[in-house]
């Protein structure tokens, strides 16, 4: 974990309102597993006045990319970096997935931007385990897939895929992935809850990727708060996550 | 070389920049970006006898130049700070000052007794001004019999340096610098948060799970600065200056209207290695204009 100015490779726009930025980083390169983020100061000057956290969503060689879409001030001015400005980023930060174990099938469930952490994960894995990707979004153009393998697509609309939500569609496909199952998970918070309302009791593991408005990304703000289910309190999304059991936390 | 020193009772902090409650945890992330030994002190997350869990999310809200937290004094109380905290922060040669926020004034004098055996520790902040728990805080901080009990108590079982931590939601916060000067406390650190709160318009509900919360950042500097000029103009008692630094020449500012010392908050959010970088920059800044006693500064605004 460190800060470091990063200089900017490409920032492209790889589907309509949805943007790649790549920077490169020998160290962060080295140090970066799935799932982790980092903490980014989009502007030199104080507007906006906090760093917007991203997880890495693919790593190539010294490159690190984010996915994003434009949702508000940070992002706009995200969107509108060129190659070769400079980049102040905090990172890597917090857990990332637990990729190593006995299981022998993985499975990605992402919902809308969720998708963005598994580009690097199934780059890890895909080698290793068999890889289900179970992806959802409001229509086929908000529908993200790049860097993903193996496709289940869902789309709440229908214009692409299966008619209806992404964890409906893993509960209808779940009975034919075979041996020994983890499912990585990202996304909204009403599809991780139901998700892992359902994982819990069929006590399939599962780790999940929160999201919480946060402002340092390392522990000393004490801004994330993560409910734990044994009701001994909060742990902290940037810290102790963003990834967690799905049997620790409530997601609510 | 500049002396940017300053001393207050018998506690010499080697530059007037200190780390602000709240914003540092208890030292443990910070000092992976910031290195503790070359800034005047470090001042701990707020510590309550027993645990606090803090409030539920959302507990931070970005604001213009600025962001609110209702974060609830999450901590790990005394006992815990003692077994796990203390020793690592104890390794710094730095100036350790325990911040204490408590729900009754037996529960803040309690805390000090037991703290104040500790010869790491340097001295103590006690919050009479957090915005974001129901009992205690604020209700202590704009009550000025309550102040006066809560700095008499804890300066009966302490002789280390006492610092009274004021709340800017009050009409006249000298009154309160008063009554602490009064009562024995060594200086005041001002301000605490600003209440604020934020509204989503689209669900229709606070954006605070706690509905309010405290205003921090560049956003609120203007007003810190002024309430540190109203105590300077009105009471003799060394001044903490806090509130939105986000650049050295905010540091100068504050020391002009008549801080001692100051301590950086929101900025360790977004660039943890401020404090210590900033310390450089003040001293460049004292060489240049020939300025060889930083403290000197203390108060010397021009004032009309």
């Amino acid at each position: 974990m460190r800060i470091e100015k990063t200089q900017i490779v490409s920032v492209s726009e790889v589907q309509s309102g949805i943007f790649i930025l790549t920077v490169e980083s020998e160290y962060f390169a080295a140090a970066t597993l799935p799932g982790q983020f980092f903490n980014i100061r989009v502007s030199e000057s104080l507007f906006p006045l906090l760093r917007r956290p991203f997880s890495i969503s693919d790593l190539t060689g010294k490159n690190l990319s984010f996915m994003f879409d434009v949702h508000g001030e940070g992002t706009k001015i995200l969107s509108q970096k060129r190659a070769g400005e400079w980049l102040d980023i905090i990172g890597p930060l917090g857990h990332g997935f637990g990729i190593e174990g006995e299981y022998e099938s993985a499975i990605i469930v992402a919902g809308g931007l969720g998708v963005a952490p598994f580009p690097y994960l199934t780059k890890k894995i895909r080698n290793k385990k068999k890889i289900y990707s179970f992806i959802g979004a409001r229509s086929s153009r908000h529908l993200v897939t790049q860097g993903i393998v193996n496709v289940y697509s869902a789309t709440d609309d229908g214009t692409t895929g299966y008619y209806g939500n992404v964890v409906d569609l893993l509960k209808l496909k779940i009975s034919e992935i075979p041996g020994i199952k983890k499912i990585f998970s990202c996304g909204p918070t009403p599809m991780l809850k139901s998700l892992t309302d359902w994982v819990n009791f069929v006590g399939i593991e599962s780790e999940v990727s929160l999201e919480c408005a946060m402002a340092c990304g390392f522990g000393i703000c004490q801004g994330c708060p993560a409910e734990l289910h044994d009701g001994s309190g909060y742990k902290l999304v940037c810290k102790d996550g963003p990834v967690f059991n799905s049997q620790e936390i409530i997601i609510s | 070389m500049t002396d940017l020193s300053v001393k207050i009772k018998d506690v010499v902090f080697r530059n007037p920049v200190l780390l602000a409650s709240g914003t540092v945890g208890y030292g443990d992330e910070i000092s992976n970006f910031c290195d503790l030994n070359k800034i005047g002190g470090i001042v701990t997350k707020s510590l309550s006898l027993k645990p606090r869990k803090g409030n539920p999310p959302q507990r931070i809200v970005e604001t213009a130049s600025g962001m609110l937290n209702a974060i609830g004094l999450a901590n790990v109380g005394v006992e815990e700070f003692l077994k796990t905290k203390l020793p690592n922060l104890a390794g710094y040669d730095t100036n350790i000052i325990c911040n204490i926020a408590a729900s009754s004034p037996e529960e803040y004098i309690e805390c000090t007794r037991i703290l104040t055996t500790e010869s790491a520790i340097n001295g103590f902040e006690i919050n009479v001004s957090c915005p974001n728990v129901k009992d205690g805080g604020l209700e202590f901080g704009n009550n000025l019999d309550a102040v006066r009990r809560i700095t008499a108590g804890v300066r009966a079982v302490t002789d280390k340096l006492l610092i009274v931590k004021l709340s800017p939601n009050v009409a006249r916060i000298s009154d309160f610098a008063r009554v602490v000067s009064e009562e024995g406390g060594d200086a005041v650190s001002a301000i605490n948060t600003l209440v604020g709160t934020s509204i989503d318009i689209r669900t229709r509900k606070p954006k605070l799970f706690n509905v309010t919360g405290g205003l921090s950042g560049p956003a609120i500097k203007p007003v810190a600065l002024a309430k540190v000029l109203e105590i300077k103009r009105n009471v003799r008692i060394p001044i903490i200056g806090i509130g939105g630094i986000s650049k050295w020449e905010d540091i100068i500012e504050f020391i002009l209207a008549g801080a001692s010392c100051i301590q950086v908050g929101t900025m360790n959010f977004i660039s943890p290695d401020f404090a210590e970088k900033v310390v450089a920059e003040i001293a460049g800044y004292c060489e240049q204009n020939n300025i060889p006693v930083l403290n000197e500064l203390t108060g010397a605004v021009r004032l009309p």
